[in-house]
């Protein structure tokens, strides 16, 4: 018969005044097993925690339930405090009095008191089934692999490098520095983007500590943390990078224009291109798909003019595989489609209603304007220019739910500029709230408005063209009554969105994506870099929209936790992970399928039974690194074979007993 | 082809021409239209706004009616189609209003109803049919279509894009007009304000005129009895009040289908318009003015 100890936790009044604890701890007393029953205001405090080591000393407690809070807040805590008292820390058991009973039933008490107590029974009757369970270690590959090579990704392989690991930073464009050198200046103190992003790229690709990949995508990740098998698939360039000089006569000479992606098709760029001037690796790529050699099998002028011999059409794919202890994803964002949902702004048919980032292209120096801001459609510098807020966010018809965080400021920033680059002109700005929370935000947004920026709260309900004037048309919410105004030029402020590929690089990886296909962290407060999969962390927009100074703050916290992860010589397992009985196991493996972690294998084991030669059968095995212990395959498990450790059938069984008693 | 046609009120009475030019050009084209026997208000006017139960019913029963017909349902005028698909939407989304309607109008509902169309959307289904009847281009002439606010909202019963539709611009296309790009094609004329706030609908209707004729339009063409009657009936009351010269044609698109398929003009009722259509007639056919009322 086990020996159960309940300690009932007051958590000042949080449990304490709404439930009865010393009441509660008198009935636990009386449950099957249990021999000690305590309650106490702070059971997590210090003098808690020893109450709860010399009574299981004292009484001989061989299990011992904790009723307080969420065991994601202090289960580990009591695990400690079991083992600092001899016994295995898995022979705890919590319930959880807070969370799932006083805080949310605090108007009723008399209910919430009959609800603890079930809970309470329900806690016993698993500890009472407990297990003992052990870790075991895992070697850690001291390396580190960084999926995107915008501001966060290059800020990870930074500070990762910098502490000394080595890491592989690989990028899917022909340039790293993703969104971040597209802009012009940052709010709020409008310091040049680039001017603070290419001296990191540069850091980036000469660092002896970072393999960089360009122009390369992950093709496949295997293994789990600390023990990563990844493979890179490098898309041909068709340009031998360490011949090239980058000197640009190949560019120069190609006679093939097409609208580059870069300046968001605002400007042109050759078949063979470098993205930016400041492109880093500062060489250049042939987009095979609009380069007349490979198209017509005519030209092949950039062969012909390079002075290395660099260029080689016959170039094709190739892979490379890495090992690696840690991920990190750093994919950032991409802005929502306007011209596929918004049809009351023109579907994209006016060329002069952009968006905002079309807008940074345009003010920067290095843009397809020189830094003019002029209408794409006449190249004449608008006098009126109006911006549109939350376009496809907090619009659930038809964009998004959430807020994108970064348009009020930009759109700040964006009047702003206008206001100070063109003498008499007028900015206009339609919003819904303005939402300045950062530091010196505010400030810089009363900037703006002192300018002379006109703020109009209320949505555009129609853009059209009328002669070379776009009408806005909108309600102004405060006055109560609608507006129109005349205007050059229509900046739309969209919505950040996760990059294209995303849902795939999260099934590669193995992690889950949101309701709106942001990766999820594990806990949106408490671990907001790690994933729910071991070893794989999170930087930037692509865990969901976020501004500079908030993407390099996430960026250095998931360094520093692969840091931390890397500086082990060995980690230990998840004990509660699922095991399978082979011998009830049918090999049908129908479990392979229900894992998202990859954690399952088919394996062959020699089976021996009285009176029978031995024989080979197939089985499903349980990889105890990549097992995240969800369960999903012990639903699967048509033979009842797969059982989770710590969460066996028989546990469960127990607690639905006790509850339903 | 056959259609069960329900005309509704304004087709009987201000927008006979409407009715006149829609069997014309049915006609033409080898559709068949049946008016529904006893058909009833569609409910859009006073119903709509006082009554959703009514609302419903009263189209649900001209539905009930098209459906013993075994006919799919025409329907010309933009509130009755909205009317008639709205009901539809709303008893199959609600079974509780299902069962008190089935009692109101002693018929009963079925799952898989009668299919109702606009008749722009019925005749922009016909493009092929009118390309080889066409005896008469109109040359040229530079139309602004206008959709008007009801035709295609909500989205839900909408057959064309709400924001930018194109189904009527591509039918007179056909006819050998020139349908100009112009930012009103969707906006409101005023309809419903028409008799309680007509400082509203003047303001409305002077927009739409000046933005076509700015746009160079050299008529607007309508697909509703409720824009028809403000934009043509009202264009004197918005020169008097505004000081304007406006004497811009208005026309149902089909009075331009019938014209591009060699109607006479009196055949569509282009002699009953406030504003004289001549120019437009003279345009596409300069040897023959047609009388006036």
């Amino acid at each position: 018969m086990p020996r159960i100890g309940v300690f009932v936790c007051w958590c000042g009044s949080n449990i304490g005044g709404v439930l009865d604890c010393p009441k509660l701890a008198e009935e636990a007393a009386k449950m099957p097993g249990v021999v000690y029953a305590a309650d106490y205001k702070y059971m997590c405090s210090e003098p808690g925690q020893n109450l709860i080591i010399d009574a299981v000393r004292t009484h001989g407690l061989d299990r011992v339930v904790v009723a307080s809070c969420s065991p994601r807040l202090h289960e580990e805590t009591f695990r400690k405090a079991l083992a600092r008292a001899g016994l295995n820390p898995f022979l705890c058991e919590m319930a959880n009095l807070r969370e799932h009973c006083s805080w949310v039933h605090a108007a009723e008490p008399e209910k919430a008191q009959a609800k603890a107590l079930d809970l309470l029974r329900r806690a016993v009757a698993k500890a009472a089934l407990l297990q003992p369970l052990t870790v075991s270690p895992l070697p850690v590959t001291k390396r580190c692999l960084v999926i995107g090579g915008g501001i966060a990704g290059i800020q990870v392989a930074l500070d990762v490098a910098d502490a000394g690991q080595e890491v592989v930073l690989v990028e899917r464009e022909p340039t790293i520095g993703g969104n971040m050198t597209r802009l012009d200046k940052t709010f709020p103190t409008l310091d040049c983007s680039a001017c603070i992003s290419t001296p990191k790229m540069a850091a980036a690709a000469s660092h002896p500590n970072i393999k960089l990949y360009t122009y390369a995508e992950v093709a496949s990740v295997t293994g789990y943390i600390g023990n990563f098998k990844v493979t890179i698939r490098q898309k041909p360039r068709y340009v031998d990078h360490d011949k090239c000089t980058g000197c640009g006569t190949c560019w120069e000479k190609c006679p093939k224009k097409v609208a580059s992606e870069y300046n968001l098709g605002l400007g042109q760029r050759k078949a063979i291109y470098i993205a930016f001037p400041q492109a880093v690796p500062n060489k250049p790529v042939i987009d095979a798909a609009n380069c007349m050699r490979f198209q017509t099998g005519r030209c092949g002028i950039c062969a012909k003019v390079c002075p290395t011999g660099a260029v080689n059409y016959e170039e094709r794919e190739s892979t490379f595989t890495e090992d690696v202890g840690a991920i990190v994803l750093a994919t950032g964002y991409k802005l929502f489609d306007w011209e596929r949902a918004y049809g009351e702004y023109g579907y994209g048919k006016y060329p002069d209603v952009i968006t905002g980032l079309q807008f940074e292209r345009l003010v920067n120096a290095a843009g397809p304007t020189g830094g003019k801001i002029l209408r794409p459609s006449d190249q004449r510098e608008p006098k009126s220019v109006v911006f549109v807020k939350c376009v496809g966010s907090r619009d659930a018809a038809k964009g998004r739910e959430y807020c994108s965080r970064v348009c009020c400021m930009y759109t700040a920033k964006h009047a702003h500029q206008v206001l100070e680059k063109i003498p008499g002109s007028q900015a206009y700005i339609f919003y819904m709230d303005v939402r300045t929370a950062g530091k010196g935000y505010e400030e810089f947004y009363q900037r703006t408005l002192n300018d002379g920026a006109v703020y109009i709260r209320g949505r555009v309900s129609k853009i059209f063209q009328n002669g070379d004037k776009l009408i806005v048309r909108g309600a102004d919410t405060l006055l109560g009554r609608p507006v129109e105004i005349e205007a050059d030029m229509v900046v739309l402020a969209t919505a950040m969105e996760p990059a294209a590929g995303a849902a795939d690089l999260a099934r590669l990886v193995g992690v889950t994506g949101d309701k709106d296909g942001f990766f999820q962290e594990a806990h949106p407060k408490l671990r907001p870099v790690e994933t729910h999969t071991g070893g794989v962390f999170l930087a930037g927009a692509c865990q969901g929209p976020k501004d500079i100074p908030d993407t390099v703050a996430q960026a250095g916290g998931a360094a520093s936790k692969v840091i931390g992860l890397l500086s082990r010589s060995e980690l230990e397992t998840n004990p509660m992970i699922a095991s399978v009985n082979e011998v009830l196991c049918s090999g049908c493996l129908l479990c392979l399928p229900a894992c998202p972690y990859k954690a399952l294998e088919a394996k062959t084991i020699t089976e021996r039974q009285p009176g029978h030669p031995p024989r080979e059968r197939v089985v499903a095995g349980v990889n105890s690194g990549l097992c995240q212990g969800c369960g999903a395959c012990n639903v699967a498990c048509r033979s009842g074979a797969i059982e989770v450790k710590g969460y066996t059938n028989q546990q469960l069984l127990a607690e639905v007993d006790a509850i339903c008693q | 082809m056959k259609f069960a046609y329900y005309p509704g009120c304004s087709l009987h009475a201000t927008a006979r021409e409407y009715d006149l030019s829609t069997r014309a050009v049915c006609d033409r084209l080898g559709i068949e239209l049946k008016e529904l026997p006893d058909w009833n208000c569609c409910g859009a006017t006073s119903a709509h706004s006082t009554n959703h139960f009514l609302s419903t019913a009263l189209p649900a029963r001209n539905l009930a009616i098209a459906d013993e017909m075994g006919l799919e349902v025409a329907v010309p005028c933009a509130a009755c189609y909205q009317r008639l698909r709205m009901a539809q939407n709303d008893l199959a989304r609600d079974p509780v209003l299902r069962e008190k309607m089935e009692a109101v109008t002693g018929r009963p509902y079925k799952e898989e109803g009668v299919r109702v169309k606009s008749l722009l959307e019925l005749l922009a289904g016909q493009g092929e049919a009118l390309k080889s009847r066409v005896v008469r281009p109109l040359d040229g002439l530079k139309v602004a279509c206008y959709y008007g606010c009801l035709l295609l909202r909500p989205p839900a019963v909408s057959f064309d894009d709400p924001e930018h539709p194109s189904s009527m611009d591509g039918l007179l296309e056909i006819c050998g007009a020139e349908p100009i790009d112009w930012g009103y094609k969707t906006e409101c004329c005023g309809a419903s304000l028409s008799l309680t706030d007509e400082d509203v609908v003047l303001k409305l209707t002077r927009d739409i005129l000046a933005v076509a004729l700015g746009a160079g339009a050299e008529c607007l063409v309508v697909a509703c009895p409720l824009c028809h009657s403000n934009l043509d009936g009202r264009q004197g009351h918005v020169n008097k009040k505004f000081g304007t010269g406006f004497q811009l044609p208005v026309l149902y698109f089909t009075q331009v289908l019938g014209l591009a398929m060699g109607a006479r003009p009196e055949e569509l009722g282009m002699n009953i318009h406030f504003v004289s259509t001549d120019k437009v007639f003279k345009k596409c056919c300069p040897e023959n003015t047609p009388r006036k009322r």
